[in-house]
């Protein structure tokens, strides 16, 4: 769009150009036009841009939405909106205020801008192959109801979400009804609810992102041929917290992501054919929380270090394969030196099993008496489900962490 | 008192059962840290150590070591010495004795190979209710004359205290589970000088774990500095009480 | 020098001291004498404040021993059985009671040099014989000129030769004019000694009395024979 000499022109704006505000560029603009803004402070309400036009910003110029407006909807194809710091969104109940929205359009770009305050961030509904990268959004925040998702997309397709750094919004990234999309590099912390909020949308994969510290975590559920790799879920706290909650999902790809220092790190309800591998599981309160209702997934692979309880599940009924995992709780040997132990390991324990039933027994971890009952029920399982066992526990490490 | 003291620590360390309990805490805290590649199991077996075998060994030998100073106990009462410092001489002298036993014996692998903040909490915590049942013992000690009687009744409290309190704890929990009890098994969990030690580790050890709805509930108290100084602070009445009561009746006992 | 009044102390059923009250002047040596259990060690032991009395006061030079510890800087006491930490030397022994005591004065060391304590120095006490622990007892009970001596069946386990060394030194200890209180089941070896006889029965103070008074009314010069005549009369005042 940049190719056609003669056609498009560059309109600038600032204190010190002839244009001075960006409604009175953009309405001089004609399709496939550059909008340069230069640095400054620009309260305009909510800026509307209904053409094809590129709308970039210099040394970062600040639009401010005075707690009261949208600042930009954009709702034409193919608009790029690059370099803008936008602040002070209002806030609605009813509807969704957003720092830049996007109506119905396809291949929007929205890069390098800097959210502060917004009630939601970047807002896509029935987007098409739209690309949001390295944008930094930020919401202080306190309440669920007052505070929007970072970057929400609803009803689209073919998105690109790479390299944006979201922090303290309802729920990082939100995904509902969006399809082959991708997630990448991204960082959501702090959210007061989850880093990745991901609901029925298929055939997306999300790689390489980090999500810490977040209220409950990553909860991905009711989709299917969801890729996920590489990614970090670090240090998600509390009881309804998890480092992902999977659930309803199928026909999966969960592939080495590292877990570490969360409550749970997975919660896996109604998952069938998914396969998870080369995870690495450090210093988690429960690794897996599998519930029998999850049939047909495959674990091996997986790293299982320094977790309070590496399994944890609700029913006797097995249906899935944990075949093939390294545990360091794993007490076998290994007498054909084949590098699989010769004893199966069960990664329930009782007092997991008596903590299910009843969280305040917590109290009691680690005494003498707990230490008993779980070295009783290795020898003789009563409690804790038979076949729930990995057959082939690794010897050593499958990989160097 | 200094000079008792001095005798008494310079009797006890003449005694092999103290050293071979030094050489015994160093090998097996050495072999946990060296032979795990994962320092988690090692903290793990260790917490173990400090749970079960340093109130038992403390409480056990502290005991017999009273009952069988009793003569000497004698001869220092016909001297002019106070029965109260006879009594805080003994006492300081075996609760010394066993701390820096535990000092030397899992301090200095600890030191050296889990220097972190579960590691030291896991030593404070050991040394604490090294001296605790010190005090126990000399409580049992001075209220029950036979020796053989004496020492039974020492193995049952620590019994007690290690497994039959968390067994009564956990039929609670079952009984009342319909309840709100996290904050009630708090109170109840100060009853026991093992457990709070316990649960301080814990909430260094499986912080993850503890940070569900029940688990906050304790980490909000234990893990808060009021909590901790109130945690201590009860370490230290389950260290003064059976003291100061051991003491009033050794200064009325008949020798 | 003391002096208890109304002392009682009750084991249980057992009535180990029953309202006793005696006086002890300094310069005399007094025989504690009565069958097993009449509570004569448990008397001993309420003078040295090791058994508590349930009633009554003993007065140390006028001063109240309860709660007191200080007035047995004054008294050297040679138990029934002496026991010391097992796995301290003779040697170690004997300096930590110096140590303990933290004497002023001269320190007696008669008894050490006569009992030849020099080769038993580096012994550990659990490998002395119950003889050679009394004779650690003893000298340590003289070692600090105390102005009191409490002996509880001194010569019981002594060789002949110790018993006779301990008799000549209880004797020039007695010259000195120290009061000296002094059990003992073998009564013939008190003869010579003893100024005063106190017999108890059955935690009861039977008399205290003068021992010659005391031959002059048994007509007996033995004190064996003179407490035997008394405990035949005893007997049949009781069947009387």
């Amino acid at each position: 769009m940049y190719s056609l000499p003669g056609m498009c022109s560059i309109i600038h704006v600032g204190k010190n150009e002839k244009i001075k505000t960006i409604k009175e560029a953009i309405s001089q603009a004609h399709e496939l036009d550059t909008v340069l803004v230069h640095g400054g402070y620009y309260k305009e309400g909510n800026i509307f841009i209904s053409k094809k036009i590129v709308l970039k910003g210099i040394d970062l110029p600040t639009l401010d939405g005075e707690n009261k407006h949208q600042i930009i909807s954009v709702k034409a194809n193919g608009v790029v909106v690059d370099g803008f710091k936008i602040v002070h969104s209002g806030t609605s109940s009813l509807e969704d205020i957003a720092g830049i929205k996007l109506y119905d359009v396809r291949d929007a770009v929205v890069q390098n801008n800097v959210l502060d305050d917004t009630f939601f961030g970047i807002y896509t509904q029935r987007g098409i192959n739209c690309l949001i990268q390295n944008n930094v959004l930020t919401s202080a925040r306190k309440q669920e109801q007052a505070s929007g998702n970072g970057i929400h997309c609803w009803k689209s397709d073919s998105m690109r979400i790479i390299n944006n750094t979201i922090k303290g919004h309802r729920d990082g990234i939100y995904f509902e009804f969006v399809t082959n999309s991708v997630i990448w590099r991204n960082v959501s912390t702090s959210n007061l609810r989850y880093g990745l909020h991901f609901m029925f949308s298929n055939s997306d994969s999300y790689i390489s992102n980090i999500f810490r510290y977040n209220g409950a975590g990553v909860s991905v559920m009711f989709s299917h041929h969801v890729k996920m790799f590489n990614n970090y879920f670090e240090e998600n706290w509390g009881d309804g917290a998890y480092g992902i909650l999977l659930k309803e999902i199928a026909d999966s790809y969960i592939d080495g992501n590292h877990f570490i220092k969360n409550t749970s790190a997975i919660y896996m309800e109604g998952v069938s054919r998914t396969i998870m591998v080369k995870n690495v599981f450090r210093n988690n309160g429960w690794a897996l929380k599998i519930q029998a209702s999850c049939m047909e997934t495959e674990l091996h692979d997986n790293v299982f270090l320094g977790n309070t309880f590496d399994v944890g599940t609700n029913g006797s009924l097995v249906l899935n394969n944990f075949d093939g995992n390294y545990w360091d709780k794993y007490e076998g040997y290994d007498l054909n030196k084949n590098g699989i132990g010769d004893l199966p390991y069960r990664p329930v324990s009782m007092y997991s099993m008596i903590v299910e039933r009843n969280p305040p027994a917590m109290i009691l971890f680690h005494s003498f008496m707990t230490s008993l009952l779980d070295k009783t029920e290795k020898v003789l399982p009563t409690l804790t489900p038979e076949n729930l066992a990995d057959t082939k526990p690794l010897m050593k490490l499958p990989f160097r962490l | 008192m200094k000079k008792i003291i001095k005798y008494i620590i310079t009797d006890i360390l003449r005694n092999k059962i103290i050293l071979s309990y030094t050489a015994f805490l160093l090998a097996i805290s050495f072999t946990i840290f060296s032979l795990e590649d994962n320092s988690t199991k090692g903290l793990l077996s260790l917490l173990n150590i400090v749970l079960i075998i340093v109130p038992l060994i403390s409480i056990i030998f502290s005991t017999i070591y009273i009952y069988n100073s009793a003569e000497f106990i004698e001869l220092l009462v016909s001297q002019p010495l106070q029965r109260k410092k006879i009594w805080l001489g003994l006492f300081t002298g075996l609760a010394g004795s066993f701390t820096i036993a535990f000092l030397i014996g899992a301090g200095i692998p600890i030191i050296l190979f889990e220097a972190t903040a579960v590691g030291f909490m896991i030593l404070a915590v050991g040394i604490l209710l090294s001296i605790i049942f010190v005090a126990i013992a000399m409580f049992a000690a001075v209220k029950i004359r036979d020796k053989a009687k004496g020492i039974g009744v020492t193995i049952l409290l620590w019994l007690y205290f290690s497994l039959l309190f968390d067994g009564i704890v956990l039929f609670l929990l079952f009984q009342f589970s319909d309840y709100p009890i996290e904050k009630p098994m708090i109170a109840v969990s100060m009853l026991n000088p093992i457990d709070i030690g316990r649960i301080l580790i814990l909430l260094k050890m499986d912080v993850s774990a503890l940070m569900g709805y029940t688990g906050a509930v304790f980490k909000d108290f234990f893990g808060t500095t009021t909590g901790m100084v109130t945690s201590f602070l009860i370490l230290a009445l389950w260290m003064i009480c059976p003291l100061l009561i051991s003491l009033r009746k050794f200064d009325r006992k008949d020798l | 020098m003391i002096s208890a009044t109304n002392i009682s102390k009750q084991f249980g059923k057992l009535m180990a001291l029953d309202n006793i009250s005696v006086t002890y002047p300094a310069g005399e040596c007094i025989a504690l004498i009565g069958p097993n259990g009449s509570g004569k060690t448990t008397f001993i032991k309420s003078i040295l404040g090791m058994v508590v009395p349930d009633s009554g006061k003993i007065l140390f030079k006028g001063k109240d021993i309860a709660h007191d510890c200080h007035y047995r800087s004054d008294i050297g006491y040679m138990p029934q059985i002496g026991r010391y930490p097992e796995n301290m030397t003779v040697g170690q022994v004997l300096e930590m009671m110096k140590d303990i005591r933290n004497h002023r004065g001269s320190l007696d060391d008669d008894l050490i040099n006569d009992f030849n304590f020099k080769s038993l120095l580096n012994k550990r006490m659990r490998t002395l014989s119950g003889g050679t622990r009394q004779k650690v007892s003893a000298a340590l009970a003289f070692m600090f000129n105390p102005e009191v001596l409490i002996l509880d069946e001194p010569t019981a386990g002594l060789d002949p030769v110790a018993s006779e060394i301990l008799k000549q030194k209880i004797v020039r200890e007695k010259e000195k004019g120290k009061l000296i209180l002094i059990t003992s089941h073998v009564l013939s070896e008190l003869d010579d000694i003893v100024t005063q006889v106190m017999y108890m029965q059955d935690g009861k103070m039977m008399f205290y009395k003068p021992f010659d008074l005391l031959q002059f009314e048994t007509g007996e010069n033995k004190l064996s024979k003179a407490i035997a005549m008394i405990m035949q009369q005893n007997q049949f005042s009781d069947i009387l």
